[in-house]
């Protein structure tokens, strides 16, 4: 059964509170921040994109597995900020961690879940004994239209988890997803910043996905909800998750290790593997983790993790990147940000 | 960037910006970063293998940046470094994740990977190396 190798975490250094957007475009910081639930979020440097974060995530994850990166056979990233619209993301993360050249790769895209749809490649061709490991990375640098509600969530960072059968430190038991075409969210080819459908994200969305996906893993699985220890929801804001958590009976105490958007924004594709990482990090042996992804468009799809007795100390924890901040002015984050046009 | 590179020399240097790729002399144990095909101390006793640097290495001087360069203006003030290596080697970087009040001499600094320049809007991304302080000890 495949299972997780070892895993990364990366978010950028920099933050912008709430209070500093609001302030530009007129709107009551405090309202947003309890709309919302969040209080800050992350923003990438200057020298930054999502080819630097999977890359930096993915060392992490190889430093953490103590495995050689010429053991991986595939490496997908996941993402909808990827630097180049046609040039793999994956190649060059690839070849910066010594994995190329006898090996596959692509990049994936699906709004939140790419890099969970990564996971679920990489567990097939691990199982399939196609590959001896497979490396998954969930990584973004969203954008979010100066003055649109997503400004104040849109943010930066990345996971990356190596998938094998051997020395797993966490099993992926079972997982299950739930795809329809639903108009959320988007952003049209050559378009700079998304589109969304505002409240249409939510009911239609964000909520029948999510919870459709966990209970046909439920279902699926023969597992409970009271099995689990953990629960990692995809937050693209602090509010959602808990929304769902509470409508499904799920203990907020569960919720709360893998609940980061409140304080680094909603990372995209990094968010659910970030927030996985998060609980990993913390994890002890034959712990039952529950994680959902969403992404717009929109699919989620749902795993049922057991951890093992390999499970260790991981030395670039996700609280140590979350608690290292370096904030910015708007003007800064404009320029950060490429609004400003030089 | 206002010139357009050329490819083949960007390519040419992937091993070496993106691993840290180089190479060293087996006659007298000296590493070498950027690689070097021949011993300038062992001449022709010269015995030249590869290896990785570890990526780790201090400040062992630095300068603040605040004229920059064409397609580093948004990076200004910005700081250029001479970092001593753990194997030796010593080398011109710039300095990231890190303010330049903070910058110390002998401040123990690794290797980030970060975006370096840009051939204008349609042309190559160009990574490699930056140096930023340790996060924590990487066992």
């Amino acid at each position: 059964m495949a299972g997780i190798v070892g895993y990364g975490a990366y978010i950028p250094r920099y933050r912008i509170k709430v209070e500093e957007i609001a302030k530009v475009w007129g709107k009551d910081a405090n309202s947003i921040k309890k709309g919302l639930n969040i209080q800050e979020k992350s923003v990438p440097a200057v020298d930054e994109d999502t080819i630097t974060i999977a890359t930096e995530a993915a060392r992490n994850a190889l430093s953490y597995a103590g495995i050689d990166p010429q053991g991986i056979g595939a490496v997908y990233v996941g993402s909808e900020s990827h630097p180049y619209a046609v040039k793999p993301s994956a190649a060059t993360v690839a070849e910066a961690i010594n994995a190329t050249p006898v090996m596959t790769a692509a990049d994936y895209e699906f709004a939140c879940k790419a890099g969970t749809a990564a996971i679920q490649t990489c567990m097939a061709m691990v199982d399939s004994n196609m590959v001896r490991y497979g490396l998954a990375i969930g990584a973004d640098t969203s954008q979010g239209r100066p003055g649109d509600a997503l400004e104040y969530t849109a943010a930066a960072g990345g996971a990356a988890y190596i998938i094998g059968k051997e020395d797993t430190i966490a099993n992926i038991e079972a997982t299950y997803s739930f795809t329809t075409d639903t108009p959320d969210f988007w952003r049209r080819a050559g378009q700079e910043y998304p589109r969304h459908g505002a409240r249409f994200t939510g009911e239609p969305a964000y909520f029948k996905h999510v919870r459709s996906a966990t209970e046909g893993l439920l279902e699926k699985g023969g597992y409970s909800l009271d099995e689990f220890d953990y629960v990692v929801f995809h937050q693209p804001n602090g509010k959602f998750p808990i929304r769902l958590a509470k409508r499904m009976g799920i203990p907020l105490e569960k919720l709360k290790v893998g609940l980061l958007t409140p304080m680094i924004g909603n990372t995209y594709s990094g968010a659910t593997p970030l927030g996985l990482a998060a609980v990993l990090d913390i994890a002890k042996p034959g712990e039952m983790i529950l994680a959902t992804s969403f992404g717009s468009g929109a699919g989620s799809d749902s795993f049922a993790i057991r951890v093992t007795e390999n499970i260790h100390k991981n030395e670039r924890p996700v609280q140590m990147y979350a608690s290292r901040t370096k904030y910015l002015s708007y003007g800064e984050y404009a320029k950060h940000r490429r609004k400003i046009r030089m | 960037m206002p010139h357009r590179k050329s490819l083949a020399s960007i390519w040419r240097r992937i091993p070496q910006r993106y691993r840290g790729e180089s190479t060293m002399c087996l006659n007298c144990g000296r590493h070498f970063f950027p690689p070097r095909h021949f011993c300038p101390y062992c001449r022709r006793k010269s015995k030249i293998a590869p290896y990785t640097i570890s990526g780790r290495g201090k400040v062992m001087s630095y300068t603040v940046v605040h004229v920059a360069q064409e397609g580093f203006e948004r990076q200004v003030p910005y700081v250029i470094a001479i970092v001593e290596l753990e194997e030796g080697p010593k080398l011109t970087a710039q300095l990231c994740a890190v303010e330049p009040e903070d910058v110390r001499i002998g401040m123990p600094v690794e290797m980030s990977f970060r975006r370096i320049s840009e051939d204008k809007d349609d042309g190559i991304i160009h990574y490699g190396y930056k140096f930023s302080p340790i996060l924590s000890p990487k066992k």
